[in-house]
């Protein structure tokens, strides 16, 4: 019975895997966007590290962090536009009527997302790496910057999915986009919080869970091994992945309605 | 006569679109007043860098950036509809129809424009009320608003040329992504003696360069190279008529 499960989930997570790859923007978009974005800031702000207390002298470096966060939330929107194009054009409803069960599909979808996360964070780290970061943290961080890809990327996915799955709508998922946007640019992004001279600003960059995320990323580069820094974001990582996995299989289940 | 009858028709179209749907209208809206409120509030403490000489302060400075980001933007925003209307089937009845289609490019620049001076009246009321300190004078400021102006049609002319040629919404990344980066390569934290290495080189040949900075150099109200600012965009709003002009006769001959 595992092995069957086992099957429907490397099935499905193939069809995810192929069906982005056959789409070149899905693709290339993600990879090439949040590089250039870190190009554009990481030159435009190179001299805020001649600020008292930046903490390093790299921009690059610093900003590094910030294509991670970014590239799981275009995996949110790839995965849940492709959820919602298999509700609207049917095919979730025809896979109701087979033996598959719905975990199966949840899962398979996400492992969709997975490898396409842990190609994006060994693209970001390449690149970082030949432009001559060096990561604090040494080789082993490598590793563990791989580790928190995946479970970023399975969280966010599972967003993704949850969305698509409540709605029914790729639009209604390519809405959320900007509310993840917001998060995003009202964090610690480009400035560390205690750098923030707007109070409200840096209060909402505090409350922000994504600051966190970064800030986590972040210290593996320039700080080296941060307990404090490493524990946050993997704590906000994984509460973010339990409740998006649990509210989409909720939202599957009903969804799922098998006659 | 029958080109500005013709781009009134378009014009109006558009605009009442765009007003009458909240998922267009609101976005371009929220979006620059977002990077406004991200880029001035989070970076502010950039103004302490040293060499960074700005007298009304940051909140002022990337005001400029984001009224002029948001100029251009208005125009792509618009060039997505038209490739909407592509699609749709609508624009082919509109180049049957219309007796004059360079009234048709015409009145979508109309809409673009008249889209981006709600979007620019929004982002001052905001930035005021925000506490943004204003050094230039009503010449200064006429200018700064006239620069946007500019660079609203040429937006709207580029996006029109892609849109008219490809004929599909899948162009919008085609439309988006030259204008985000020509935007995002010229001094947008800091001003151009503080860039520094590659970006600094792009940034000194990127032709929105020299209206960004004249545009802030206006609301200082210390006004420098704004005949050049001037000058690059209407350069820019011309060559990208012709490519617009050019675009709607491929339109044309693809029937």
């Amino acid at each position: 019975m595992r092995g069957v499960f086992g099957d429907q989930v490397l099935l499905l997570a193939r069809r995810s895997v192929v069906r982005t790859a056959r789409q070149p923007a899905n693709v290339v978009f993600p990879l090439v966007f949040p590089l250039l974005l870190l190009a554009v800031n990481s030159g435009g702000l190179d001299s805020a590290t001649s600020l008292p207390g930046f903490p390093t002298d790299s921009f690059l470096a610093f900003a590094l962090a910030i294509p991670f966060i970014q590239g799981a939330l275009f995996a949110t929107m790839n995965a849940g536009t492709d959820l919602a194009r298999d509700i609207q054009t049917g095919f979730l409803n025809r896979l109701a009527l087979t033996p598959m069960r719905g975990v199966a599909l949840l899962a398979g979808q996400l492992g969709g997302v997975l490898t396409m996360g842990v190609i994006q964070a060994l693209v970001y780290v390449g690149v970082g790496l030949l432009v001559g970061v060096r990561l604090e943290s040494g080789p082993l961080g490598i590793l563990v910057l791989l580790a928190f890809a995946i479970l970023v990327s399975v969280g966010f996915g599972a967003l993704g999915a949850f969305a698509a799955l409540r709605t029914g709508s790729g639009e209604a998922v390519q809405g959320l986009f900007p509310l993840f946007f917001v998060f995003l640019f009202l964090s610690s992004m480009n400035m560390p919080r205690n750098l923030i001279e707007i109070d409200w600003f840096r209060f909402v960059a505090t409350v922000n869970p994504v600051s966190y995320l970064i800030e986590c990323v972040r210290s593996l580069i320039i700080v080296g091994w941060d307990t404090e820094a490493l524990a946050l974001g993997f704590g906000i990582a994984a509460a973010i992945t339990v409740v998006a996995v649990t509210l989409a299989s909720v939202s599957l289940s009903s969804r799922l309605t098998r006659s | 006569m029958r080109t500005l009858s013709v781009a009134v028709a378009v014009a109006s179209r558009t605009l009442r679109t765009v007003f009458t749907n909240p998922s267009l209208l609101l976005p371009s809206l929220i979006f620059p007043l977002f990077f406004f409120t991200a880029f001035a509030g989070g970076l502010s403490s950039v103004a302490g860098v040293p060499g960074f000489d700005f007298p009304p302060g940051y909140t002022a400075f990337q005001f400029v950036f984001v009224l002029l980001q948001s100029a251009a933007f208005g125009g792509v925003f618009t060039g997505f509809g038209i490739a909407r209307d592509f699609e749709s089937g609508f624009a082919r009845r509109l180049l049957l129809a219309a007796p004059n289609r360079t009234g048709i490019v015409l009145g979508y620049a109309i809409a673009a424009l008249a889209r981006w001076l709600v979007t620019a009246a929004v982002l001052t009321i905001v930035a005021l009320v925000a506490g943004m300190q204003v050094g230039g004078g009503p010449v200064d400021l006429f200018a700064l608003y006239a620069l946007g102006v500019i660079l609203n049609i040429a937006a709207i002319l580029f996006a029109s040329g892609v849109a008219m040629r490809l004929r599909t919404m899948q162009a919008g990344p085609l439309m988006q992504m030259p204008v985000f980066l020509a935007l995002f390569f010229a001094p947008v934290y800091v001003p151009l003696a503080l860039l520094e290495g590659w970006i600094h080189a792009v940034a000194t040949f990127n032709p929105l360069t020299r209206v960004l900075e004249a545009g802030r150099s206006l609301l200082a109200g210390s006004p420098t190279e704004v005949a050049i600012a001037f000058a690059v965009a209407f350069a820019l709003a011309a060559g990208f008529w012709l490519w617009a002009v050019r675009g709607l006769r491929s339109a044309e001959r693809a029937g």
